[in-house]
């Protein structure tokens, strides 16, 4: 697989078009009938510093971002430069090229922006010597002469496309199409003229490499190029959620953003608010009212919002938080992806917790596992947060756009109408049994609900304990009745998840060993998995998306059928391993740890060094990663 | 038919039909002014013809937020602080619903007070009742944010160091399009001041001057009270902003010191209301956005529809 492989990194400073561009290079591949996954990396900076955006393009399939990569496009950062004279800040606009080496595979590409970075200054990083070698192939071009000479510099980015292109043997039509789709004519055909001329320019040069675009066959079907964000933005408007609130905070701002753009055109309403316990307060008034409603955070917001997190248990609104990680604790690392928020989302808020807790894998569970959220949200009368990080947030990927096409849900849960509430006759001191203990409607522990504006339907909702109308209560009879009916809930959930069968297994069913993940890496892993299987190991790997209510027997079959298990998360304090351990109370033994949390994701070859070192009992060869054995060893 | 049939019925109310069926023994204090705000509730409410079922009252914790247990409507008693922004997302998700929010001192000015701004700034389409008896109650009597200065508690012992907040002033200077100060000793004056503040399109804030008997014994709330329209002594225009701003300086300045005054201070009947702004600027739907997910007819669109051509 590796050999039939493009992994193009584009990098430069935050601000010099390094997103836009990469994200129509990937859709173009995408076009020509490649599988495209992305990678991006970007400081916490506007303009400036080193920021990078990888497309990794394969004919059979791409799941993770790949191992190191083979092209590298270094633009130069010309935020580094002081544009009114000719004085540098340092020497930052030598980055993208510098940043980027480690990571290049052998025999790899290298373009550089020589209008940019001058000759001297790569001398100095003895580049020649390091590309021998390496085997690396350079070609130097001034990209930011082409872009001048057509208009502006900042369209050098698409110079590089020319010459990208013209290395690679690809034909440029699928990404001018998209251009096309993009700009207005004049700024269309300076850019057209830029890509054009860089091309030419590369064509003269003594092309000295063997890689080129992958051989491919069209794609089957019609494919969609969505992130992680985008696949929960569009799930829960076809969850028929039509009221979002938030605050800005990366990585959640994405999904935010998203939403806000598009609720109007689906008639539906977003308000960007003073800070998040009132955007998680907006969301539960809006669901109080009938609406089905969202919010969101990152960590620090997410604190913020623990509060009418316990009142939606309390009060039975339902509501559905999404919670995009990033690295901790406090500000932590604002653009860097982290999985070290998973205690905060189950235990954040106090007293015993009754809520719905998923982690959507990849960008189709994104999709699915909120629609999930909104229906047991609605369903159940219950808070149910939907965690996934900065790198799923951010990743683009292939998928077919058929699995979009859906009926939107537009059932507002368990609401009930004038009319059932006038054959109720349940009515408690003139006021509805929004609380009931005994309500059977098949689902566990649901009591019926109304909405304001509905004939006979009064009711107090309250963050006190209550009765069966709402009024504030201590009784202790009352008191367990209804704690009991509240936790109960999760009996039913568990149910209805299995039914749906949220956990990914990947990997021969009788594998002796098994890898289990949650949340983003679970490509990576399984991508891992396979190379392992192909050098002869037998492993098989469990993505776990529900962590509560946990699926505890699925997790277990697969535990009871495997000699170890290698517990794959990003974070420091190994939580999910410590959570899988405290729901089934037992396989201690044969849980160990693979741990990365230096801001960068897993790549699949970490993975398959972590788990070899991991079966031979060895010390993990790489400093970036974490091994802790299995206890009692 | 409407899924939500009891908004807009013409019809004559009565007072108690706002008072539970079987009222649960009250928790305030005897005496306690929050009995007064409950009736002059009630009755600003029985006199508008409201029907308790489209009614929806939001409050925060306190003294202040067992309001709900002994006013009959829709209820949502909140979290501290925080009863403003439930209650303007219930608006906007269903502007039928007749939305009001009550709470303490300490509730609406001390920990709601970023909400209090917020909501008055963007003239949400409700009212606002501050129980305002300048003192926690519920916690038995610390400094709250409208305590004198130099009032001694057992969290400040030796005298508050601070001035008192200025609610009025802030309302206003916040954007409330309706500003009213009224008192648990004038019951009159105080439900016909609710019932304006209902009525009124925008977001309506009445300070309502509550005594507590139990912990603030000395505070002015016992003085007798003027209404600023009946006195020739205050000649301002309430539609003014600066004349009422003006005044509201002076009666905030004075309320620890001589004459408590009370009444209409501001009123901005030409303000559109937030509800209407996002209308107008195509960020809400004109029908009431609850409505959708009764009606049948209603067109739920997919995504894929609308937004699939950008990914492909």
């Amino acid at each position: 697989m590796t050999d039939q492989e493009l992994i193009w990194r584009i990098a430069g400073g935050s601000g010099d078009g390094i997103d836009s561009n990469s994200r129509y290079f990937a859709k173009a591949l995408m076009r020509s009938g490649l599988d495209v996954f992305t990678h991006r990396h970007y400081p916490s900076r506007i303009r400036g510093g080193h920021t990078y955006v990888e497309v990794r393009a394969t004919p059979d399939g791409a799941a993770s971002r790949g191992d190191g990569y083979n092209f590298l496009l270094a633009l130069g950062d010309s935020f580094a430069r002081n544009p009114s004279e000719d004085a540098y800040y340092g020497n930052e606009e030598l980055k993208p090229l510098t940043e980027n080496l480690d990571d290049l595979r052998e025999g790899g590409i290298i373009v550089y922006d020589s209008g940019l970075i001058d000759d001297e200054q790569v001398e100095e990083i003895n580049l020649e010597e390091r590309a021998e070698e390496n085997g690396w192939h350079v070609y130097p071009v001034d990209l930011r002469g082409i872009a001048k000479e057509h208009g502006r510099e900042i369209m050098r980015n698409n110079a590089g496309i020319g010459v990208t292109a013209a290395l690679l043997d690809m034909d440029t039509s699928e990404y001018e199409g998209i251009m096309e789709e993009m700009w207005e004519e004049d700024i269309l055909e300076a850019n057209l003229a830029v890509i054009q001329d860089g091309y030419e320019q590369a064509q003269e040069f003594d092309q000295t490499h063997d890689l080129s675009i992958p051989d491919h066959d069209g794609p089957d079907e019609e494919q969609a190029l969505v992130s992680g964000s985008d696949a929960i933005a569009y799930g829960a408007l076809d969850a028929g959620c039509r009221f979002i609130s938030g605050y800005p905070m990366t990585p959640w701002t994405d999904v935010f953003t998203i939403m806000s753009q598009n609720l109007p055109k689906f008639g539906g309403i977003s308000e960007q608010v003073e800070d998040e316990i009132a955007a998680a307060s907006l969301a539960l008034g809006a669901s109080h009212a009938g609406v089905k409603a969202m919010s969101g955070s990152s960590g620090g917001g997410f604190a913020l919002m623990s509060e009418p997190l316990g009142l939606a248990e309390m009060s039975e609104t339902p509501v559905v938080l999404v919670e995009a990680m990033r690295a901790g604790p406090s500000t932590g690392m604002p653009t860097k992806p982290e999985q070290a928020d998973l205690e905060h989302v189950l235990y954040t808020s106090q007293g015993d917790s009754s809520r719905v807790v998923l982690a959507p894998g990849d960008q189709q569970e994104c999709y699915e596992q909120i629609r999930t959220a909104f229906e047991l949200a609605y369903d159940y009368q219950i808070p149910a947060i939907l965690v996934y990080d900065q790198k799923l947030q951010g990743e683009l990927r292939n998928v077919d756009a058929s699995f979009f096409d859906r009926e939107p849900d537009a059932d507002p849960g368990s609401v009930i109408t004038e009319e059932e509430i006038a054959e109720a006759a349940e009515h408690h001191a003139g006021k509805f049994k929004r609380f009931q203990y005994d309500a059977d409607d098949g689902k566990e522990g649901v009591s019926p609900r109304s909405v304001p504006g509905q004939k006979g339907g009064r009711f107090l909702a309250t963050g006190n304990e209550h009765n069966e109308a709402g009024h504030i209560s201590e009784d202790p009879t009352n008191r367990v009745l209804q704690m009991d009916r509240r936790l109960g809930k999760l009996a039913s959930i568990r149910e209805e998840l299995d039914e749906k069968g949220n956990q990914t297994h990947h990997g021969p069913e009788e594998a002796e060993y098994g890898i289990m993940c949650w949340g983003s890496h679970q490509g990576t892993v399984f991508e891992a998995v396979d190379r392992l299987n192909d050098a002869g190991h037998s492993v098989k790997a469990i993505g776990v998306s529900d962590l509560m209510p946990y699926p505890k027997e699925e997790v277990s079959a697969f535990l009871e059928s495997v000699e170890e298990c290698l517990v794959v998360e990003m974070n420091a304090t190994a939580q999910f391993r410590g959570l899988t351990q405290k729901e089934l109370g037992r396989f201690g033994p044969k849980l160990s740890s693979l741990l990365k949390y230096n801001g960068n994701p897993f790549e699949p070859a970490e993975i398959v060094e972590g788990f070899e070192s991991s079966i031979e009992g060895e010390e993990l060869a790489v400093s970036n990663m974490k091994y802790v054995p299995a206890a009692g060893d | 038919m409407s899924a939500f049939s009891a908004i807009g019925e013409q019809r004559e109310a009565e007072e108690d039909e706002f008072t539970p069926g079987i009222e649960p023994q009250p928790t305030w204090c005897p005496g306690c002014g929050d009995f007064a705000v409950n009736n002059a509730l009630k009755k600003a409410m029985a006199r508008l013809g409201k029907n308790p079922d489209e009614v929806l009252l939001c409050t925060g914790i306190g003294c202040s937020g067992k309001l709900n247990s002994y006013f009959e409507s829709y209820g949502f008693h909140t979290i501290h602080g925080r009863s403003l922004p439930v209650a303007r997302a219930a608006k906007l998700a269903n502007p039928g619903v007749e939305v009001v929010a009550a709470g303490g001192d300490g509730d609406g000015y001390g920990i709601g007070g970023n909400h209090f701004m917020h909501t008055a700034r963007e003239n949400h389409d409700m009212t606002y009742i501050v129980f305002n008896n300048e003192i926690f109650g519920l916690t038995k009597g610390q400094t709250s944010p409208t305590s004198p200065k130099g009032h001694k508690s057992k969290t400040q012992p030796s005298g508050s160091a601070k001035d008192p907040v200025r609610p009025l002033s802030l309302s206003l200077a916040s954007g409330a399009s309706y500003v009213a100060r009224t008192a648990a000793v004038n019951p009159n004056q105080a439900a016909d001041i609710i019932a304006e503040a209902v009525e009124h399109d925008g977001f309506a804030h009445v300070d309502f001057l509550t005594q507590c008997p139990t912990w603030n014994k000395d505070a002015r709330q016992y003085v007798p009270y003027t209404d600023v329209q009946d006195s020739d002594d205050y000649d301002f225009d309430v539609t003014d902003r600066q004349e009422a701003g003006e005044m509201m300086y002076e009666v905030e300045s004075k309320l620890y010191e001589g004459e408590v005054l009370t009444g209409r201070f501001y009123r901005d009947e030409d303000r559109r209301s937030y509800g209407e702004e996002k209308r107008a600027t195509g960020e809400m739907p004109e029908e009431p956005l609850a409505e959708r997910y009764y009606d049948e007819d209603a067109e739920w669109e997919r995504c894929a529809e609308q937004l699939i051509d950008k990914h492909t």
